[in-house]
């Protein structure tokens, strides 16, 4: 009974409406073609159905949640229903005023997501002036008793300045920092080029991490994403296909994970068509790659295929054209130079003489991505 | 155990939510964005570390509930010093 997978994460992705630009967003480049949302109503029967199947941890997302009118009466009854309730947000939209109204609804932690350590890079990498504002929001969400991750995501243009990011995430009193190295999906594909750091960036910023949570962090938690890229062995993605993980995106999609979507040949299932009951246990999509029948060589006889699962189907899809074979970030792939010559040193970096300008998250340049 | 430790009340760290979780049959410590899954006695110790009870109280009120176990009161010491290294409670 306690090994059948049941969805204890659910990701509710509220909206593609975001007002940053950021040129990593997980989301899919053709969100601007996406269908209508959720209504209020929708969301509250997802709720209430996931958390009677064991749902216990929330994480109200998009797009930038805070652009979500209803998002209070979410709040507020998701934590009626015995949710932990997460809000993982840029800060823009949000005064001190809401970050109050939060805590008196019962909203449990607030992610604020910075892009840098000074405003200037912030600014330029979000698209848009937002980098005191996140400072005076920070400082609201800790004024106001939450307990607060700030989340860095970390590439070529940001990873020098590990150091500030921390004494930044320090100084707001942040109790978790998130160093998420960036996983190439969604808008973070199309600029992988200028998004990777070198190896020897990596390798600084993980020395400076370590010696940070050694001589400085404290109470302060530090999580450092581990870049799969520079592995040889894949990560366990979401703890592996419909095991315990569950996005629903804007428009009612179901899926095994927020990257899923991509995937030819699979038809997920929507909220407003089947209960998630229904969708959980038997829809083709959420068993398709359940358990480890699916599997091909070298996973198939695999010791190591339950520790791993195989590793992300999306990665696997998207560097060898089949989300069937095994993640080529593992070295028994024979797919690995791909994911091997797509890493640069600092050498190769410095004779590169073309820059590619970097594509940023827009409606605009969705459409124009999403063209056949 | 110090002295001065054991005059002040247990309770949960803020940055943790504790509750019972029907689909699992178990406590559970939440917080943001991860879960610790309790057994048992872990569960039932931290339902009385809830800011009211002295450490010397909480063992006194499980002997309570769970009488001849005679080992319980370092069970439950060494239950909450993992506790405090681990954050969940001061």
């Amino acid at each position: 009974m306690s090994d059948s997978p049941r969805p204890l994460w659910l990701l509710a992705e509220l909206t593609y409406a975001c007002p940053l630009q950021c040129p990593y967003c997980s989301n899919p480049l053709d969100f601007a073609a996406h269908g209508a949302e959720l209504s209020t109503e929708d969301w509250l029967r997802v709720l209430r159905e996931a958390r009677t199947m064991g749902a216990t941890q929330l994480g109200f997302s998009g797009g930038e949640p805070l652009a979500r009118r209803d998002l209070d009466t979410l709040i507020a009854e998701a934590r009626k229903l015995g949710y932990y309730t997460n809000l993982i947000t840029s800060a823009v939209g949000m005064d001190a005023e809401r970050v109050a109204r939060f805590r008196e609804i019962g909203l449990d932690h607030i992610q604020v997501s910075f892009q840098a350590s000074d405003a200037e890079l912030n600014d330029l990498i979000a698209g848009t002036t937002s980098f005191q504002h996140k400072l005076d929001m920070a400082r609201a969400v800790k004024a106001n008793g939450f307990p607060m991750v700030l989340c860095f995501v970390l590439h070529r243009d940001n990873m020098d300045r590990v150091d500030d990011l921390l004494e930044l995430a320090k100084s707001l009193n942040a109790d978790y920092v998130e160093l998420a190295t960036t996983q190439y999906y969604g808008w973070a594909w199309v600029n992988r080029d200028r998004l990777m750091p070198t190896r020897e960036q990596l390798e600084e910023a993980e020395q400076i991490t370590n010696r940070f949570r050694e001589e400085r962090a404290g109470d302060m938690k530090i999580y450092y994403v581990v870049p799969d890229y520079y592995e040889t062995r894949p990560k366990p993605c979401m703890n592996g296909w419909g095991q315990m993980f569950l996005t629903i995106a804007p428009d009612g999609t179901a899926l095994p994970c927020h990257a899923a979507r991509q995937l030819p040949g699979l038809s997920f299932p929507n909220v407003r068509d089947a209960s998630i009951d229904d969708i959980w246990h038997r829809s083709g999509a959420f068993n398709h790659f359940r358990g480890y029948d699916w599997m091909k060589e070298p996973c198939r006889s695999c010791p190591e295929k339950t520790k791993d699962f195989g590793g992300c189907r999306c990665q696997a899809y998207m560097l060898t054209g089949d989300a069937a074979n095994a993640d080529p970030v593992c070295d028994k792939s024979p797919f690995h130079d791909r994911v091997l010559s797509a890493i640069d040193t600092r050498d190769q970096r410095l004779t590169e003489v073309v820059e590619k300008p970097l594509v940023f998250r827009n409606p605009k340049n969705s459409r124009a991505l999403s063209q056949p | 155990m110090n002295d001065q430790a054991d005059q002040q009340p247990v309770r949960l760290a803020p940055t943790y939510r504790f509750q019972w979780e029907e689909a699992q049959q178990a406590h559970v410590l939440l917080y943001p964005e991860g879960m610790i899954k309790l057994n048992g006695p872990a569960g039932e110790i931290l339902k009385h570390c809830d800011g009211t009870r002295t450490e010397a109280q909480v063992i006194e009120t499980l002997r309570q509930q769970f009488p001849g176990h005679d080992d319980l009161d370092d069970d439950v010491r060494a239950f909450l010093s993992e506790a405090r290294a681990k954050g969940w409670v001061s």
